[in-house]
């Protein structure tokens, strides 16, 4: 019978195709995300203190970074670093190319996650940390950092789980990620379809999981967050 | 061992300070009343360099400052000068992300630089004193308001400052919580601690002031003993003050 035969056959494409796609998640997008979200959360964590600094340079180099970042599109950086910069004599392979750029958009991002946590945290804490004799650093580090990372740990883990998907995008400057090898073996096998649904299906186990551990992670800091 | 000479501060032109003079000697409790907006908080908030005073001096022990429009102090002698006096808020300002206990731990360990079980212990005779030893492991948000102002206070004492600064301390209470709040500050000013207290709790200020201030329009119009001062002001500014005070 057709459909069955049909049936029979696309079950063994995707049986196929789920650990290649698997292994180039764990071995591509899995590490590109996690390496570029510490590269970006370093970065957004400077830039956000260098956005709320005293020094009117430092915060306007900040502001100028952060505006670049956010105004342009995620693709287009990423295709200056790869297929762009080598016109200029810059060879980056294509992972790094990756890293660069995906960290650079993620460090825009947060920082303004973190800069916002900052300020949200109520000008009485500062003062109270004065009060007792603190100095403008001690009352960052001691007193309102603390309090602002749980403030800013939901916004991020929402930009963690959007950056693996965005990790796709990787791709496109020959990453050899999940959603590359998909799309090899889509070539390879006429099966588009069955194929992108089946990456589709792996982000979504990704995201998934990201999203539990996520919960439990606001769980957890929740509990002395200022009211 | 309190000396303020002449201290003028204004808000984008606006002045709330318009000179004020005051000394206070070792162990003495000041009351300071007066109505809305005329400049207590303001006066209490220079006093610890919350707010830089526009001109004036402010002598605490053997530390002195003289202010000028302009002109910044370092803020090695900025914190310096803030660690001879403690503040307590009317909202408490406790740190959330830290125990009772911490709470009290986290001055002398960051800025007195004292060992970590000195200050434990420190801060443990402290919280006994403000009756709040059972509760030294509890996070402020599982404290009552009463019990977090106490919890205010003994940080406030951890720092041995010079003076403690009062602002409307039990003004955010509720009123039956108001009474354990007043009765750590009585024994505090009858240890000898000194301090300057703004509040509005007229029988603590009767029963614990040596002396009351009666501030209007940034300006101290009248100081005497709290007899002087409620039986018989000498201004009318005060008498009306406190009529209304009473009337409410
Ligand atoms: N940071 C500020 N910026 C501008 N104006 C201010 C600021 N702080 C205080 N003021 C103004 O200064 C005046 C005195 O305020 P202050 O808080 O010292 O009064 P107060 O005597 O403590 O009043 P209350 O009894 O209501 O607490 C008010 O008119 C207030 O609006
Ligand atoms: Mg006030």
């Amino acid at each position: 019978m057709f459909f069955s035969d049909r049936a029979t056959q696309v079950w063994h494409l995707l049986l196929d195709s789920f650990w290649p796609l698997l292994k180039a998640g764990i071995v591509f997008t899995i590490p590109l995300t996690l390496i570029t979200f510490i590269l970006g959360l370093i970065l957004g964590f400077f830039t956000a203190i260098a956005r709320l600094s005293k020094f009117k340079a430092l915060a306007a180099i900040a502001r100028f970074y952060v505006w670049i970042f956010r105004g342009t599109p995620l693709l287009v950086q990423l295709f200056i670093l790869y297929y762009g910069l080598p016109s200029i004599g810059i060879l980056l392979n294509p992972f790094l190319a990756a890293v660069i750029g995906f960290s650079l958009n993620v460090g825009a991002y947060a920082s303004e996650i973190i800069r916002a946590a900052i300020q949200s945290i109520d000008r009485g804490q500062w003062e109270a940390a004065y009060a007792i004799g603190m100095t403008k650093r001690q009352a960052m580090w001691r007193i309102i950092m603390p309090q602002a990372v749980r403030v800013a740990i939901p916004p991020l883990g929402n930009s963690f789980i959007a950056l693996v998907k965005d990790t796709s995008l990787a791709a496109t400057i020959t990453v050899g990620d999940l959603f590359r090898k998909a799309q090899e073996i889509a070539a390879e096998r006429y099966e588009p379809f069955w194929l992108y649904i089946e990456a589709a299906f792996i982000y979504l186990i990704f995201c998934s999981v990201l999203n539990v551990m996520q919960a439990q992670m606001e769980k957890r800091v929740d509990r002395h967050v200022a009211k | 061992m309190i000396a303020i000479h002449d201290l003028h501060k204004a808000f984008k032109g606006h002045e709330v300070l318009k000179g004020i003079d005051l000394t206070v000697k070792k162990g003495e409790t000041v009351v300071i009343i007066g109505p809305s907006g005329s400049g207590k908080t303001t006066f209490l908030r220079c006093i610890n360099l919350l707010e830089f005073p526009d001109s004036g001096s402010i002598q605490i022990g053997d530390r002195a400052l003289t202010f000028q429009p302009g002109i910044r102090h370092r803020s090695k002698e900025v914190t310096a000068f803030r660690q001879r006096t403690g503040m307590v808020f009317q909202g408490y300002n406790l740190f959330p992300h830290r125990t009772a206990l911490e709470n009290v731990m986290e001055g002398q360990i960051v800025v007195l630089k004292r060992p970590k079980e000195e200050a434990r212990e420190i801060a443990m005779d402290l919280l006994r004193k403000v009756g709040l030893e059972a509760h030294a492991d509890k996070y402020p948000h599982q404290l009552s308001g009463g019990q977090e102002q106490r919890v205010g206070i003994a940080r406030a004492m951890a720092m041995n400052p010079d003076v403690i600064l009062f602002d409307e301390p039990t003004s955010a209470l509720d009123p039956e919580l108001v009474g354990e709040v007043l009765k750590v500050m009585k024994d505090l000013a009858n240890e000898g601690m000194t301090m300057i207290v703004v509040t509005h709790e007229m029988r603590f200020a009767r029963e614990v002031a040596d002396r009351v201030i009666f501030m209007d329009d940034g300006r101290i119009v009248e100081q005497g003993t709290p007899e002087d001062i409620f039986d018989c002001a000498q201004n009318q500014r005060t008498r009306q003050f406190l009529r209304r005070l009473t009337e409410a």
